[in-house]
């Protein structure tokens, strides 16, 4: 790992309410890293990853993203979020948009590129996740699948130091399923660093530098695919690795 | 004389509706500029309101929600009337027209606030999530991917509400405003014949027709696939 973390949170409290959802979680991401986190539901993975781009408000702890003090109220936290691509469960591609006008929002409000600019970056962006072809389609005339690898491109269209990925496959049909994966694997093989929260466990052991196991708003343990699929140290993660993998 | 032809004589007197048509026209004219002065300024005022509501201002909120609530409830012709009748008290003398105008364009911006909001809402998260993860401002975001889908979802409420609001303007005639009723119940009156009325209701039918089909037509172009 480098010396200087691409990704460094320390100490991440969340409440909701009288929920105690965090409860003091620590990660350091290195750059070109792909972190994995598995855990049961309610585990409070999904809270760590929107509170990485502060979707979610942390009660407290601190959070350092490419340099830039995330929790610091002096950050914009608008320029600060360009630098922080996110791809969600559900997609939330823009219906009213065509993919290309989705890929290209940003760019022309945040980025200040011109219209032309935004295009061809769009047009490349849409190229690299294989959908230079459906630039001019909206996204109720796209699959899921598709509909997420426009998502992708969204996000890399703005070159983000960081990639998270909240769940990205759970909402897709088992065929389509593969298409986003392979997406993912060319994005961490361009040397993206990537924050994974999925139950694909496959991804995991073949392309995850590093799988991290919560649960209960704690990281119970971490390391490489191969030592937490296959010996894992805690009763915990035995028991929800030897679940999944009954299905 | 036979009883189609009494009819004929009574609801359409070809004479009494030649003699007072040009008056008739001359109240669509005060129709039509009541209409546009409501639409416009009433919706105007209606989404701004929706917009303020969603910077989520406590106490700015709870203003809009008791204006809303209070033009909602009070029937337009007694908001008319105590303008007209109540506001000379106050040294502002609004005139028939002006009180009319004012009146339903409140009335129009209470409910069109309600449907504005209510489109605003419905828009799912994630919408925002989404922009704002890619670094648009609350205000980028509420422009150019919240507004558009609320837009398109209240039009079919709002072309309702701002039509039954719009034909609210025959209750100008209790405060003396010349529109297409105030001068077909004079008419009615100096000629002892209810022609001058069918041919109010014409005009009516001449005004709002386009406008119930132009709202039809609206809302099948802004309709996208999910």
């Amino acid at each position: 790992m480098t010396p200087q973390p691409i990704v460094d949170a320390r100490a991440i409290h969340k409440h909701f309410g009288a929920l105690h959802v965090l409860k003091g979680v620590d990660l350091k991401v290195a750059e070109r890293e792909l972190v994995f986190v598995i855990g049961p539901s309610g585990s409070g993975k999904s809270t760590l990853l929107r509170c990485l781009n502060r979707l979610e408000e942390p009660s407290s702890g601190s959070i350092v993203v490419d340099g830039i003090d995330m929790l610091d109220p002096r950050t914009d936290i608008n320029h600060a979020r360009q630098r922080i691509g996110m791809v969600f469960q559900s997609f939330n591609l823009y219906p009213h948009m065509t993919a290309l006008g989705n890929v290209t929002l940003a760019l022309r409000k945040v980025a200040g590129k011109s219209r032309a600019e935004a295009d061809a970056l769009g047009h490349a962006a849409l190229e690299r996740v294989g959908l230079a072809d459906r630039a001019e389609h909206t996204p109720g005339q796209l699959s899921g699948g598709q509909q997420q690898r426009v998502a992708i491109a969204r996000s890399i269209a703005l070159e983000p130091r960081v990639m998270l990925f909240d769940e990205p496959t759970s909402a897709l049909d088992p065929e389509l399923v593969g298409s986003v994966l392979a997406v993912m694997r060319s994005l961490r093989e361009s040397g993206m660093t990537m924050i994974v929260v999925s139950h694909e466990m496959g991804f995991a052991r073949n392309a995850a530098d590093r799988v991290v196991f919560m649960d209960d708003g704690l990281i119970v343990e971490q390391g490489p695919p191969a030592a937490i699929f296959e010996t894992p140290a805690h009763e915990r993660t035995r028991a929800f690795i030897g679940q999944i993998q009954r299905h | 004389m036979t009883t189609w032809e009494r009819f004929l004589d009574t609801f359409f007197n070809g004479k009494v509706m030649l003699k007072y048509l040009p008056d008739i026209l001359s109240g669509m004219v005060v129709t039509i500029e009541l209409a546009l002065l409501i639409v416009f300024s009433g919706l105007a005022a209606g989404l701004a309101l929706a917009l303020i509501r969603s910077l989520a201002i406590r106490p700015l909120n709870w203003l809009i929600i008791f204006i809303v609530d209070l033009f909602r409830s009070l029937p337009p012709l007694v908001i008319i009337v105590l303008m007209y009748f109540g506001l000379p008290y106050a040294e502002v003398s609004p005139s028939g027209f002006v009180s009319t105008w004012l009146s339903l364009a409140l009335v129009l911006m209470a409910f069109s606030e309600e449907i504005f909001w209510a489109g605003i809402t419905s828009v799912h998260k994630g919408q925002w999530e989404a922009s704002r993860s890619t670094g648009l401002s609350f205000g980028q975001t509420l422009m150019n991917v919240v507004l558009p889908q609320a837009l398109r979802l209240t039009i079919p409420p709002l072309t309702n509400r701002t039509i039954a609001i719009t034909k609210g303007t025959a209750l100008g005639t209790v405060v003396a405003v010349t529109e297409i009723l105030g001068e077909a119940s004079s008419a009615v009156s100096n000629s002892y014949n209810p022609s001058p009325l069918m041919m109010g209701a014409a005009a009516y039918l001449v005004l709002f027709l386009p406008v119930v089909v132009l709202a039809r037509r609206l809302e099948k172009r802004f309709a996208w696939k999910r």
